[in-house]
């Protein structure tokens, strides 16, 4: 195996002087009763080449982007990723590194990480940003945990219905045994009337939860979201699409106390779901309360500036059993992916990316408005992403797209375990997202095809 | 010679003007923006990013990256970390058009490739635990211990059974604790043993209806294997609670011996580190789980199942255990580095896994035998993977320690091994060579070992001497934190 290193004599001189006659020896602390007898009952090896192959074989069996042009959503884009990005993030001096406990050692990836805080914090408009999480669902979950801390109140966890549904699933999976209850709110209409929003809250709310575009692509109230939530004092968790804030409103201006977003749009590639890019910011005053890493600045004892793992004595490092978030890893070279990205963009890049994306998202919603039997679920502003109401049923209409070379989606039936979404049957809802790769004759041969 | 504009920071680069992408312009008829995005929703402040040509964000991170050590550059001993060779081929192949590119919400006809690699994955990861049932979604191992734990609640839960305590060693990692008190557990620590492993007797004083789960890792964080796991189990198994592996460690026992045979009830692993996930300076890594089946139907979905047709052929969907806890994250699972795990696996088979672990043992020992004189081992004979030295005699004859060695090995071009941690052992150095070293990187490494514990002491504490920074204020960084750059300099 072209991994190992040692030869027959090595091993030998090796066993010499650790004084044993064979590596089994080495083992004999396992006892006898439960060593394996013979081998693991797994595929033969095979070489790269024959790995290759295989691979390929199997690649051969999906069908991707380059068979069929992605008009896919639901949290998870076909954003176009610069040269650039993987050229740098593919570095083994990135992706062979580890976490930076000797900042000595890891100055570069200590920067970067430096970097994209401070980036996030631009694209939110909050003050702190942690070094990333998992990817938006648990990002959520570990806001709604932070409000719970922050404020004291055990009682309810408010969510709207117009939020991904299954970032919904996640946190009601991770509240399984604890003591707040979760409360949903349906937004029928596509978003939330803001007045529901002050009837659910009381002054057991930790915090109110919303999606701004939201899982249907429409854009919400935030503004009064916001203010109903801090009316009772309970804090406005924010999960925005950080491609968008070139254009809409970010979390701080319209009053959120808690940014969390996927950061899948910022150059990570879609790999079937995965890995993705946690964001999480928030106020300064909760810094503390904050799950994850931290990297801040410091000076080295020759009073050079250098950068550090800020805090790290927080959580579960020291405190275990008492520790509010177990979260002790995070999405680092995602986030570096993130930091190129946004830095090869600038502020008119992201401006354009938006633009393309609302404007080809907007010309095809009319296009496809106009066929017989499908309509915009909702009458609201929308971003990159709609909701189609299709009259023959969603996954009729999602074969024929499928048919002509096009995939649309998800089905709303496939995303919740419900037959009712929000008061709208369940089977007719599809998404449509288009991004700024899509082009115009894609999109009117789409339409073409629907008709 | 170093670049000094490396070292500004990529908002200081930035001139007004500068771009380092281009988009087509727009293909389609204009509209005004009004139209499209009444004004109230649209930004009065867009973010202050940077301004640069594409040239200057490639010479900035890529001089970024030279100040980092990593595995592709540097011997990286760093105990529990299991920092072995990460395989090109796999960064190909995950990269793949067809592989790379799928949307999590394509249809499952569309993606039958995928779902049959992530099958027999599924099935290799039950056989290596021997624990068959498997979950691949969670995202890290801290996320596949909560897993595991709200799915062990669930099936007390099932049964009718309350029970409220999680008991683990206090040599734990911080993880294991905090996971128990997210997943609603009561959470109780173990004296710490006289000899390293666990205390039967003071596992039984803790030992009643009330215990849910005990955590437990195999080899231990001293690098021991628990070998009296067999006893520990039965306890457990006699007052119906359940045995949980943290898997962090199975880089020494793959092949050798399984969880599942030597009485763990459900573990996770850790595919970043036992299968060659790269670390990417923190992450992503991949947690999925394994359980015994009659857990099964309590893990997390979606699960692949794989159906035979009529004519033989195999297919693949998507499904979720009956009594499921629901989700633990979106879509799938950090499917990119469980590629990266499958491919591993492929790659070496059975024979090649068992001989991962026993050259990853052969190295933990031979390098354990190089440094027993200067730096001792207080717990064990023989280690797996990894050992925990101390440096306690030298802190006590000349004042050096282990933070001392540790900024010192960079100076001679090593990543230092992980210090003070187990907290069992005072002036803990904790070095995992992995199986992917040389016997002359392992020679190499221990001579300079040698050589620091002889150097000049005030020469030590003033280590590191050869980087561009030494020694940061990290009560400073963590007093009055800035986190930040300030929001003018964009």
């Amino acid at each position: 195996m072209s991994y190992f290193f040692d030869t027959a004599s090595q091993r030998e001189e090796m066993l010499a002087r650790i004084g044993v006659d064979s590596v089994d020896d080495l083992f004999a602390d396992v006892p006898e009763r439960f060593r394996l007898e013979g081998l693991m009952n797994l595929p033969e090896p095979l070489t790269e080449i024959e790995l290759q192959r295989a691979i390929t074989e199997q690649a051969g069996r999906n069908v991707g982007p380059n068979d069929r042009v992605c008009l896919l959503g639901g949290g998870v884009y076909d954003h176009f990723i610069p040269a650039v990005v993987d050229e740098i993030a593919g570095r083994g001096e990135f992706y062979t590194a580890y976490t930076p406990y000797q900042p000595e050692c890891s100055q570069g990836t200590l920067q970067a990480f430096f970097e994209y805080q401070s980036l996030a914090c631009e694209l939110t408009g909050m003050e702190v940003s942690n070094a990333s999480l998992y990817e938006g669902g648990t990002s959520m979950s570990e806001a709604a945990f932070m409000a719970v801390r922050v404020s004291g109140r055990h009682g309810k966890i408010v969510v709207l219905g117009s939020v991904h549904p299954e970032y919904r699933a996640v946190l009601k999976t991770y509240l399984t045994r604890l003591e707040s209850t979760l409360v949903e709110i349906p937004c029928p209409n596509g978003t939330v009337d803001p007045d529901e929003v002050a009837k659910a809250v009381d002054e057991t709310t930790a915090c109110v939860i919303f999606q701004h575009p939201n899982f249907f692509g429409c854009l919400e109230e935030a503004e009064a979201i916001v203010e109903k939530a801090h009316e009772v004092g309970a804090m406005a968790i924010s999960v925005f699409d950080p491609l968008s804030v070139g254009l809409v409103k970010r979390p701080g201006e319209y009053g959120a106390d808690i940014a969390v977003a996927e950061g899948q749009s910022l150059g990570v590639p879609m790999q079937y779901g995965g890995p993705y890019l946690g964001m999480f910011c928030c106020r300064s005053e909760y810094v503390r309360k904050m799950p994850g890493r931290l990297i801040g600045t410091t000076e080295d004892k020759n009073g050079k500036e250098c950068f550090v793992l800020a805090m790290q004595t927080r959580e579960q490092h020291i405190r275990r059993g008492k520790a509010t978030s177990n979260i002790c890893t995070n999405q680092g070279l995602l986030a570096l992916r993130a930091t190129i990205y946004l830095s090869l963009l600038g502020p008119e890049g992201l401006k354009e990316v938006g633009e393309l994306c609302l404007r080809k998202a907007h010309y095809l919603a009319d296009k496809l408005g106009e066929i017989d039997g499908l309509s915009l679920a909702f009458d609201r502003p929308f971003f990159k992403e709609f909701a189609l109401k299709c009259d023959a049923g969603a996954e009729e209409v999602a074969a024929r797209a499928r048919a002509a070379g096009f995939d649309l989606g998800p089905r709303f039936q496939r995303v919740t375990a419900d037959d009712d979404v929000n008061g709208l049957s369940g089977n007719s809802l599809l998404l449509a997202a288009v991004t700024e790769q899509r082009t115009r004759e894609e999109l009117d041969r789409l339409a073409a095809a629907l008709r | 010679m170093r670049n000094q504009q490396a070292v500004q920071l990529i908002s200081e680069l930035s001139q007004a003007g500068r771009r380092g992408t281009e988009y087509p312009s727009g293909d389609i008829p204009e509209r005004p923006l009004d139209e499209l995005l009444p004004k109230r929703y649209r930004t009065d402040s867009p973010p202050l990013l940077p301004q640069l040509a594409e040239p200057d964000v490639v010479r900035h991170y890529v001089n970024l990256s030279t100040r980092n050590m990593s595995v592709d550059t540097h011997f990286y001993p760093l105990g529990s970390c299991t920092m072995k060779y990460n395989p090109k081929r796999h960064e190909r192949l995950a990269k793949l058009p067809g592989i790379g590119d799928l949307h999590p919400y394509q249809d499952e006809a569309d993606t039958q490739g995928m779902l049959g690699i992530l099958f027999d994955l599924q099935q290799m990861l039950g056989e290596i635990a021997g624990l068959p049932a498997v979950s691949l979604q969670p995202a890290a191992g801290a996320q596949g211990e909560l897993t595991a734990l709200l799915t062990a609640a669930a099936y007390f839960e099932d049964r009718g059974e309350n029970r409220t305590k999680v008991l683990f060693p206090s040599s734990a990692h911080g993880t294991n604790p905090a996971s128990a008190a997210l997943a609603g557990f009561e959470t109780v620590q173990l004296k710490a043993p006289a000899q390293g492993l666990v205390d039967l007797e003071e596992l039984k004083k803790h030992l009643d209806e009330q215990v849910a789960v005990f955590m437990i890792t195999n080899p231990n964080t001293l690098g021991l294997f628990e070998d009296q796991i067999g006893d520990v189990a039965s306890m457990l198994h006699d007052y119906g609670g359940l045995v949980y592996i943290d898997g962090a460690n199975m880089n020494a026992i793959l092949g050798i011996t399984r969880p599942g045979d030597f009485g763990g009830d459900m573990m996770h692993y850790n595919v970043h580190k036992t299968f060659t996930g790269p670390h990417g300076a923190g992450g992503p890594g991949a947690g999925p789980i394994a359980v015994r089946d009659f857990l099964g139907d309590y893990l997390p979905g979606p699960i692949i199942e794989e159906s035979t047709g009529d004519d033989g052929s195999k297919s693949f969907r998507l499904t979720n255990p009956t009594k499921s806890i629901g989700r633990v994250r979106s879509h799938f699972g950090n499917v990119g580095i469980l590629l990266r795990g499958y491919f591993y696996l492929r790659t070496l088979g059975a024979a090649g896994l068992k001989e991962v672990s026993e050259k990853a043992v052969l190295n933990a020992n031979y390098l354990k035998a190089l440094l027993k004189d200067t730096f001792p081992v207080p717990y064990g004979t023989i280690c797996k993977h990894e050992f925990v030295a101390s440096a306690k005699q030298l802190q006590k004859e000349r004042g050096i320690t282990a933070m001392d060695i540790a900024k010192r090995l960079i100076d001679y071009g090593f990543h230092p091994p992980t210090v003070y941690f187990p907290l069992d052992v005072p002036e803990a150095m904790m070095m995992e060579p992995t199986e992917t070293e040389s016997k002359e990187t392992l020679d190499a490494f221990a001579v300079a070992l040698e050589k620091i514990a002889a150097e000049d002491v005030e020469m030590l504490h003033a280590a590191p001497h050869t980087t561009a920074i030494c020694r940061p204020d990290e009560v400073r960084a963590a007093k009055s934190p800035v986190l930040r750059w300030p929001r003018n300099s964009g």
